[in-house]
């Protein structure tokens, strides 16, 4: 179980941008963390990965518990020897690396499992198999998810924290990556799903939070986000009836105007 | 023509040789994007431990005896200089550990130009130990075929020719190898992407100690080899030459492209061919800079090379700096 409780983040000691999240992942469930631009999301995976450094920033407050133990200000070689894997925003394929070699690095801190995990992303990703000896670098952005998927994998981790997945993915590879979240899902794996495509997100989540501006403003079972009418509203744009309030800026304002509607009515 | 095959064993050989100084430094620049300023004083040292191991059967500034030293009056076999040579790399590698550790290490983050600048530093601490140890003038490195030569239809070629190009040959492939190895891909991972690399739990300090370790090992096996019999300072170590010859491999490393291994061998033999047929022959047509065209050429060679192409002959295009 993964806990993150009142998390505080500063960039270049003065953007403040996480401002006391709170979030948990237990043991066995997909968690969607969703948001719009900005709102904070890949910081949250930076915390808890520990790539905080990379970016001049840091940790100001709150704390990040992995099964009991403070990983607040851990090595990252060490949070993913711990069991945590992520797939980064953008995929970050090793371009000028093969196909197997960018596997590889992902079992860097799993030598031992090396071989199986090769197995199973292969069995995941047959694709994969057909483009082994390939630079990375000349693959379709489709395929390059895929690598960043299995290479997270190579790792062997307990939790992975995907980081909106589905970005510029066809329809299609949408669907795929989803499944293969289910699948991992069904074998025990924790996920931690970044998105701003909340329908694929929230289908799968157990349990759904929404974020903004550094913190969470909602948060419920992924079933009952999915069910419900701001969110909706905010990340589909369904307006309903007499809604001629076009000017939406944030699912905060949507929300209050919504309950302003209904306590004047 | 006989003339002519001399020259050109005596470029390849010379050119074996700036592939081995090349890998070193591509090794470095790879794994840690520093340009490693401290390759001469650094080689040097290297080679003068070499000396006074199997030379002088004993330790640089230590009062021990090498216990496996040649007896008194013998040079080394073969065979005992191949293990006193594998043993001066070990410690070549751990100087390497040494300085990255020390002077490296806790400058990660800084510009790139402050790495530069430290290693530079580092060039300049060295020399006085180097300077201490060898005393005065130059000194033998102890190889067993000393200035022995090969004759081959009337042309003259020193054995040191072909012990450079396998010298150079062993280099080439230990480094092949060791790119597709476990921490050969983390090194080339951390080249491109290094928080990419880190988020794999790739150790990027560790990747930083191995790439400098490898480094210094190439640099000193380079050096020894410069130290044999036809090569300037005839065939020793020598302060005056060494520091500096270390610098004209620049070129070598510039014309390949910084972060390519083939590159550096390329980029090694072109530059090797061109400095020794301008020694030979450029000189021999004109009275103005006599052997100076030797010197100059590389650079030529080079400028036109970084018109063309700034990023080298093999170099990654755009060198990514993260
Ligand atoms: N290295 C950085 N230095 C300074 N500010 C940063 C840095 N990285 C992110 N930020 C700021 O932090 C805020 C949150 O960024 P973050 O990348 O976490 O958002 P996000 O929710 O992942 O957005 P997106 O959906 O666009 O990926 C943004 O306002 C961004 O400008
Ligand atoms: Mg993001």
């Amino acid at each position: 179980m993964l806990e993150v409780a009142n998390l505080e983040v500063v960039y270049n000691e003065v953007i403040l941008v996480l401002r006391g999240l709170s979030i948990e992942v237990p043991e066995g469930n997909i968690v969607a963390l969703l948001g719009s631009n900005g709102a904070g999301k890949t910081t949250t995976s930076r915390a808890i990965t520990g790539l905080l450094d990379n970016h001049e920033g840091k940790v100001t407050k709150g704390s990040i518990t992995w099964n009991g133990k403070d990983i607040t200000h851990t090595k990252p070689s060490q949070i993913v020897q711990s069991g945590i894997a992520q797939v980064m925003e953008g995929r970050r394929c090793f371009g000028e690396l093969t196909v197997d070699e960018n596997l590889a690095t992902g079992a860097f801190t799993n030598k031992a499992g090396q071989k199986k995990q090769y197995e199973r992303v292969m069995e995941l990703f047959p694709r994969l198999q057909e483009r082994r000896k390939q630079l990375a670098g000349y693959m379709s952005g489709g395929e390059q998810q895929m690598l960043a998927i299995g290479r997270a994998l190579m790792a062997e981790p307990k939790l992975l924290i995907l980081d909106e997945p589905s970005l510029g993915l066809a329809p299609l590879l949408v669907q795929q990556v989803r499944d293969v979240i289910k699948e991992l899902n069904a074998d025990g794996m924790s996920i931690l799903l970044i998105e701003q495509n909340a329908m694929m997100a929230l289908s799968i989540a157990d349990y759904g939070y929404i974020m903004e501006n550094g913190k969470v403003v909602m948060d419920g079972d992924g079933k009952k986000l999915l069910g419900d009418d701001d969110v909706k509203e905010f990340y589909l744009g369904l307006h309903q009836g007499d809604d001629e309030d076009s000017g939406r800026k944030s699912f905060k304002d949507v929300k209050h105007y919504k309950r302003r509607k209904k306590w004047a009515s | 023509m006989i003339i002519f095959w001399q020259t050109l064993a005596k470029a390849i050989a010379l050119g074996s040789i700036y592939a081995i100084m090349g890998l070193s430094f591509v090794i470095i620049f790879k794994g840690t994007q520093v340009l490693n300023f401290a390759a001469g004083a650094l080689s040097m040292a290297g080679a003068l431990f070499m000396s006074i191991l199997v030379v002088d059967r004993g330790f640089p500034f230590l009062p021990f005896t090498n216990p496996l030293a040649p007896a008194d009056g013998e040079t080394a076999g073969l065979a005992l200089w191949i293990v006193h040579l594998v043993i001066v790399l070990m410690i070549a590698a751990l100087m390497g550990l040494v300085i990255e550790r020390v002077a490296i290490r806790p400058m990660v983050g800084q510009p790139l130009f402050a790495m530069a600048v430290i290693t530079l530093g580092l060039e300049i601490a060295i020399r006085p130990f180097n300077l201490d140890a060898t005393a005065i003038s130059g000194r033998s490195i102890g190889v067993p075929w000393g200035t022995e030569t090969w004759e081959i239809g009337g042309a003259i070629f020193p054995k040191s020719y072909l012990a450079a190009v396998v010298a150079a040959a062993i280099a080439f492939v230990a480094v092949f190898f060791f790119y597709r190895s476990r921490f050969g891909v983390a090194m080339r991972a951390v080249a491109f992407d290094q928080e990419a690399a880190m988020a794999q739990g790739i150790n990027v300090g560790r990747v930083f100690a191995i790439a400098w370790a490898l480094g210094a090992a190439l640099a000193v096996l380079g050096a020894i080899f410069f130290a044999m019999s036809p090569w300037p300072p005839a065939g020793t170590v020598s302060l005056e030459i060494h520091p500096i010859w270390v610098f004209r491999v620049l070129p070598v490393i510039i014309l390949g492209g910084l972060d390519s291994v083939a590159g550096a061998v390329a980029g090694g033999l072109i530059i090797a061919i061109f400095e020794i047929f301008a020694g030979q022959y450029l000189s021999q047509w004109t009275s103005i800079l006599g052997p100076g065209y030797s010197t100059i050429v590389p650079y030529l060679v080079m400028l036109v090379v970084l018109l063309v192409r700034p990023y080298g002959l093999f170099g990654t295009e755009e060198i990514r700096r993260v």
